[in-house]
């Protein structure tokens, strides 16, 4: 695409410009190929692009779901094996997944002083 | 000193000036800085953070004997503004994380700032108490009830000085006013009122009332599944208390007048660049979210900055932006890993200068990037405690996209992702800045010769 007024240092011209070159013997703008790789690793991924799903994602956060009979059900289900612990924050976890009192994040507000006046 | 105000980006030379916060090799979540601002004089500088904590300094007085340090910001108060909450009816936790702190214009000796967190705002004064009474007659300087049978003599208590003690009290809590996460806050013009805006809705306040709130902007769809947008940010204009602006997730802008109606859902102007329908990709909806917007010092243009650029809109056109900077092209070829690792989703700040001829915006690497609107010159600089020798001036930064990359250049594939700077801020007249890299704070200035 046209670099417009204000673009960022020569050397970045120089370089957007060899890349241009390339694309334009391919004619796939980086975005697109960026989109092309994307889709080949996850081939399900929607076909809404920044739609209702990034959208609900977003309202969603904080959400914690509990269910304590589900909760004691597990526990009882497996008395002898680990229980499973949660993945790296996804909010939208329900059903198999039981948060332990582990996997909970400490909500203890910072009662120390901010290092930024010390 | 305002040789440097308005000046042309070659004859500013950008100088370390102080870093504030630790060397810690990790961070600890509660210190990442989340807001910066100055007040509407520069005095006084607030940051918030993850923490919920509040960090106020203030500059002190410039003095003759050392002309060279254009007066340094130190510590000046600091409070916890906000705890992290659980709201158990709708299984929602609240971070303590601040989102926004707004300085209101002094009014009297004491200084007032609203600071928000997802879900509550709160007006806080910051006051200095320098004296206090002595000689009472019931009770002694402890605070010890004296014996009334043996007070033989009436004295009357006077005020002493005593050593400065800065508090910070709420004044206000505006809170339960919002389903959604409050993104921004803004003062209006006449001082009275302000508004806070979440992901679908914005409602305005009067300062004096914190039970009720109007709302004047709603984006809720009847049914759920047809959400498209969300409010990304929200801004009043500096002069006409009845105008502002909202920005989408759409990468649009949408004026509203208060004047026209009470619910401001059809929009007076509407502000957006036609899409080149050949570049649409699956990121395109994502990388043109904006992620914030600033009116202009003198009102005439809004800033806007999404992912990849920073814009400048004339209010009388709205068919496209009068100006767009890139801020970080090359990351075009990056976007799937930045997808992956969702930095895609940053979202990063813009600032105008005092005189609206430079403005500013944040990058990855504790890179930072200025604009100067008249000369069209840009600058990356970094914010790096390699470059922290006091007054050492700041070497501009260069990213190499592919080919030969020269000695002081940097490759994109080496840029740290993780060091973002999402949160800038420029005095109101003077050339000094603030820059929140993660934990740390850097304030610098232009050189003074």
């Amino acid at each position: 695409m046209a670099a417009p007024l204000g673009t960022g240092a020569f050397t970045e011209e120089t370089g957007q410009e060899k890349q241009d070159a390339q694309e334009k013997d391919k004619a796939i703008p980086p975005e697109r190929a960026e989109e092309a790789k994307l889709k080949a690793k996850y081939p399900n991924l929607g076909q809404k692009p920044g739609g209702s799903d990034f959208l609900m994602k977003r309202l969603q956060k904080g959400q914690k779901y509990f269910d304590s009979g589900d909760y004691n059900m597990a526990k009882a289900k497996m008395k002898n094996k680990q229980l499973p612990s949660a993945g790296p924050d996804k909010n939208l976890v329900t059903g198999d997944h039981i948060p332990t009192p582990q996997d909970l994040p400490q909500r203890k507000s910072s009662l120390v002083t901010s290092k930024l006046a010390g | 000193f305002l040789a440097g105000f308005g000046s042309l980006m070659q004859d500013v030379l950008w100088c370390f000036s102080q870093v504030k916060g630790t060397l810690d090799t990790g961070v600890t979540e509660a210190d990442i800085i989340s807001t910066v601002e100055f007040n509407h004089t520069g005095e006084l500088l607030a940051t918030g953070d993850k923490g919920g904590r509040v960090v106020i300094f203030q500059r002190e007085q410039e003095s003759k004997n050392q002309p060279h340090r254009r007066g340094e910001y130190n510590v000046y108060s600091t409070f916890q503004s906000h705890e992290p909450e659980f709201d158990y009816l709708k299984s929602l936790e609240i971070e303590e994380k601040i989102n926004k702190i707004r300085w209101l214009p002094q009014q009297n000796a004491a200084y007032f700032l609203l600071s928000t967190n997802d879900k509550t705002v709160k007006l806080w004064k910051v006051s200095e108490r320098d004296k206090r009474p002595e000689g009472y007659n019931l009770k002694d300087e402890d605070g010890r009830l004296r014996d009334p049978s043996m007070i033989t003599v009436l004295r009357v208590p006077v005020l002493r000085p005593m050593d400065l003690m800065v508090e910070a009290t709420p004044r206000r809590v505006f809170a339960n006013a919002h389903t959604y996460h409050i993104n921004s806050i803004s003062v209006n013009s006449d001082y009275e009122t302000y508004m806070s805006a979440d992901d679908l809705r914005i409602n305005l306040w009067n300062f004096e009332i914190t039970n009720q709130s109007f709302n004047i902007v709603d984006i809720k769809p009847a049914n759920m599944e047809e959400l498209t947008e969300v409010i990304t940010a929200a801004e009043f204009h500096p002069h006409h208390c009845n105008t502002f602006v909202y920005s989408s997730s759409k990468g649009t802008i949408r004026l509203c007048d208060m004047r026209t109606a009470a619910l401001c859902d059809r929009h007076a102007k509407f502000f957006e660049e036609p899409e080149d329908p050949s570049n649409r990709s699956f990121f395109s909806e994502i990388i043109s979210s904006i992620s914030d917007v600033k009116f202009s010092h003198s009102g005439r243009y809004i800033m806007t900055r999404d992912y990849l650029t920073v814009k400048v809109w004339d209010l009388n056109m709205e068919n496209r932006p009068i100006e767009t900077y890139q801020v970080h092209d090359y990351l075009r070829s990056k976007l799937c890993s930045l997808y992956e690792n969702d930095c895609i989703f940053d979202k990063f700040e813009c600032v105008w200068n005092g005189s609206d001829s430079v403005i500013m915006t944040g990058s990855y690497n504790n890179f930072f990037r200025m604009f100067d609107r008249n000369t069209k010159r840009d600058v990356t600089l970094e914010a790096s405690r390699e470059n922290s020798k006091p007054r050492a001036i700041l070497k501009p930064r260069k990213v190499c996209v592919g080919g030969k990359r020269r000695k002081d250049e940097i490759s994109v594939d080496s840029l740290d992702f993780s060091k973002k700077i999402l949160h800038t801020a420029w005095h109101p007249s003077e050339n000094i800045i603030a820059v929140a890299a993660t934990n740390n704070l850097y304030i610098f200035q232009d050189k003074v010769n």
